[in-house]
């Protein structure tokens, strides 16, 4: 029997629902911890950066218009999807992270479960944010938070799934659109998610996800004024005052950068990253009599 | 260019027997086009119907996989930065910012006449639009909303879109939009007595619009999306020419598809042929369905390469269009500050 040629798989971006190669036509190798190579990524470029913000901007307010309800299934159905590919996730991240196949599981079964936690709290942050202000006159004013927009995230660096997930869920489970640009030299994990992300109900273009050097393309991400809110946890330990000021320029929320990148092993204590990309809405309304 | 070959040389020099009673030598001339030297008129073709169909008859066929793909081609040309910017300030200048609504209301003519006048306040780099383009009972708003600027009202008239009207009707239409003050007309023909082959008919009424308009301007709608082929186009085309008309126009923007750039390439190559003809230089305008910069750059493009570098002007090429203005500006922006903009920065309309 003839030898069987290898079927290898080409990592693309992920772009408006749709995986298509950088624009630029550049791509990357991937190495492992040790230094082997693993695969080529796509290396996205400024224009992909353009491409999907646009796709995140249409996608927006589809997704913000769905219930909280609604969105917390479609989390749970990512959730279900991921699953299903668990061997995948788990042979990725032990070769990104040089984790044994034991600890790659777990560190799988957590991401999935921090999906799920999310997903969960897609109707509940509302009601611990949100509040029926006691004002000075017969009004009722009620504050309730809302989702910014599309928001730009740089994942963390090491951890190339549960951080990603970390980071990803939080920002869309109150209904922005999201473009992400993932571990520069772990991103293997992340186009598998999108597969999932692709394969479950979430609208395309809600999640955009980019491959390449996060150092390219955070000032684009950081300068486009399209974009509402930047998370730099991406930047971690490092200098982020130039992001920054790009970002000022259109009032983005920024969420700054930690010393060392979060261990986020653990659920974090509350809805903190969900909130830090909302904004609160206030509404007075007479009471009549 | 390459040299035609005799078959071509001989079908070209068949079409245009009609037109020349004296045999002129044929120049180089590309497969689509018909380029004629000298000047000449087209007041023979005119004066009877049945050499009037002849002549639209004895016209060239269009090779419809040959313009398609010319068009294809041109639309992959690549455009560097410093000629962006120069192209998307002509763009902006070329473009006739419409409002055609059933809803329009005297204030949302007001505020488009303001973006019109200053497209990006704060950048004065930035020039203001060719025209406002409006139903004829807008227009004295419009002239109001925009004296003293130099820009031009453009209205719609003859019963626009469908041009099913009577012509007593069609040239009050007309008559009212010149007297309050409208300098450019947008006449659409009548594509049923077009499309039943009555060429006679369609001429006569662009000469009464055209008489009708005075000084204005007169621009002739062809309505290219239900004219169905490219020969139809050409035809039509060289009839609106001969009757007068400054402009032609592709598309109302009520029918789809509207502007295409295989449509606005026949028609481009008929201005052409139309200015080596006669000497007169005629213009075009591409309405409908231009949204993005990207397409308007492809536009330009087309214009330099079929008609010329001299079509370069908004006296000479216009768009039609009015979500256009607004991605014209993002990318002005993203020119100029090198930042991607944000729609939330221009104006709805």
């Amino acid at each position: 029997m003839a030898t069987r040629l290898d079927v290898n798989k080409t990592y693309k971006l992920y772009v408006g629902g749709a995986f298509p190669r950088s624009e630029s036509g550049r791509t990357y190798e991937i190495a492992d911890t040790k230094g082997r190579f693993l695969a080529n990524a796509a290396q996205a470029s400024r224009k992909d950066v353009r491409d999907a913000v646009t796709a995140a901007r249409k996608a927006q307010p589809g997704w913000a218009a769905a219930t909280a309800y609604n969105r917390g299934q479609v989390l749970y159905r990512v959730a279900e999807i991921m699953e299903g590919r668990r061997e995948q996730f788990t042979g990725e991240v032990a070769v990104s992270e040089d984790l044994s196949s034991r600890n790659a599981a777990a560190v799988v079964d957590a991401a999935i479960d921090r999906w799920v936690w999310y997903a969960g709290w897609s109707d509940k942050f509302a009601q611990v944010a949100g509040a029926a202000n006691p004002v000075a006159g017969p009004y009722f004013n009620l504050s309730v938070p809302e989702p910014t927009g599309v928001v730009g995230a740089l994942a963390p660096q090491s951890s190339s799934l549960l951080g990603l997930i970390e980071v990803l869920a939080p920002i869309i489970v109150s209904g922005n659109s999201v473009v992400a640009v993932t571990s520069q030299d772990r991103p293997l994990p992340a186009i598998t998610l999108a597969e999932a992300l692709a394969t479950s109900d979430l609208p395309g273009g809600v999640v955009n996800l980019l491959t390449g050097q996060t150092d390219e393309l955070a000032p684009i991400l950081a300068g486009h004024l399209d974009v509402d809110a930047i998370d730099l946890t991406g930047m971690a330990g490092r200098d982020t005052t130039d992001l920054e000021v790009l970002a000022a320029e259109n009032l983005k929320r920024v969420l700054a950068t930690p010393d060392t990148e979060p261990d986020v092993t653990d659920p974090p204590a509350g809805p903190r990253r969900i909130l830090a990309f909302c904004e609160t809405k206030t509404v007075w309304h007479p009471k009549g009599r | 260019m390459r040299p035609p070959t005799d078959r071509l040389a001989d079908a070209l020099h068949r079409a245009l027997l009609p037109l020349l009673e004296s045999e002129l030598p044929l120049l180089e001339s590309d497969m689509t086009s018909l380029v004629l030297p000298g000047e000449a008129d087209l007041s023979e073709v005119t004066a009877s119907g049945s050499a009037l169909r002849r002549f639209l008859h004895g016209l060239p066929g269009v090779d419809q996989v040959g313009v398609e793909k010319r068009a294809a081609t041109l639309a992959t040309r690549s455009i560097k930065r410093a000629s962006k910017v120069q192209a998307l300030e002509l763009a902006i200048g070329m473009v006739d910012l419409t409002t055609l609504e059933g809803a329009d209301t005297p204030g949302r003519v007001r505020s488009l006449c303001a973006k019109a006048r200053i497209p990006a306040p704060g950048y004065p780099d930035v020039p203001s639009v060719a025209a406002v383009c409006v139903y004829p009972d807008m227009v004295a708003t419009a002239v109001d909303a925009l004296s003293g600027t130099g820009i031009h009202v453009a209205s719609v008239a003859t019963a626009f879109p469908s041009g099913r009207a009577h012509l007593d009707i069609k040239l009050a239409d007309t008559r009212n939009a010149v007297a309050d003050g409208a300098d450019e007309i947008d006449m659409v023909i009548d594509r049923g007595a077009f499309l039943a082959g009555r060429y006679g008919q369609v001429l006569d009424e662009i000469v009464a619009v055209k008489n009708a308009c005075g000084d204005a301007h007169l621009k002739v709608i062809l309505e290219t999306g239900e004219l169905a082929t490219y020969d139809n186009v050409r035809r039509a085309s060289w009839l609106a020419l001969a009757g007068g008309a400054d402009f032609i126009k592709t598309s109302t923007g009520k029918v789809s598809p509207a502007s295409t750039l295989p449509v606005t390439l026949v028609m481009l190559e008929a201005v052409r042929d139309h200015a080596a003809l006669t000497g007169e230089i005629r213009g075009v305008k591409s309405a409908g369905g231009i949204r993005t910069t990207k397409d308007a750059i492809r536009y330009l493009v087309l214009v330099n390469e079929v008609a010329g570098a001299a079509w370069l002007h908004p006296d000479r090429f216009r768009f039609g269009a009015s979500s256009l203005l607004n991605d014209l500006l993002m990318q002005w922006h993203k020119q100029a500050t090198g930042r991607y903009w944000t729609s939330n920065r221009v104006t709805i309309d």
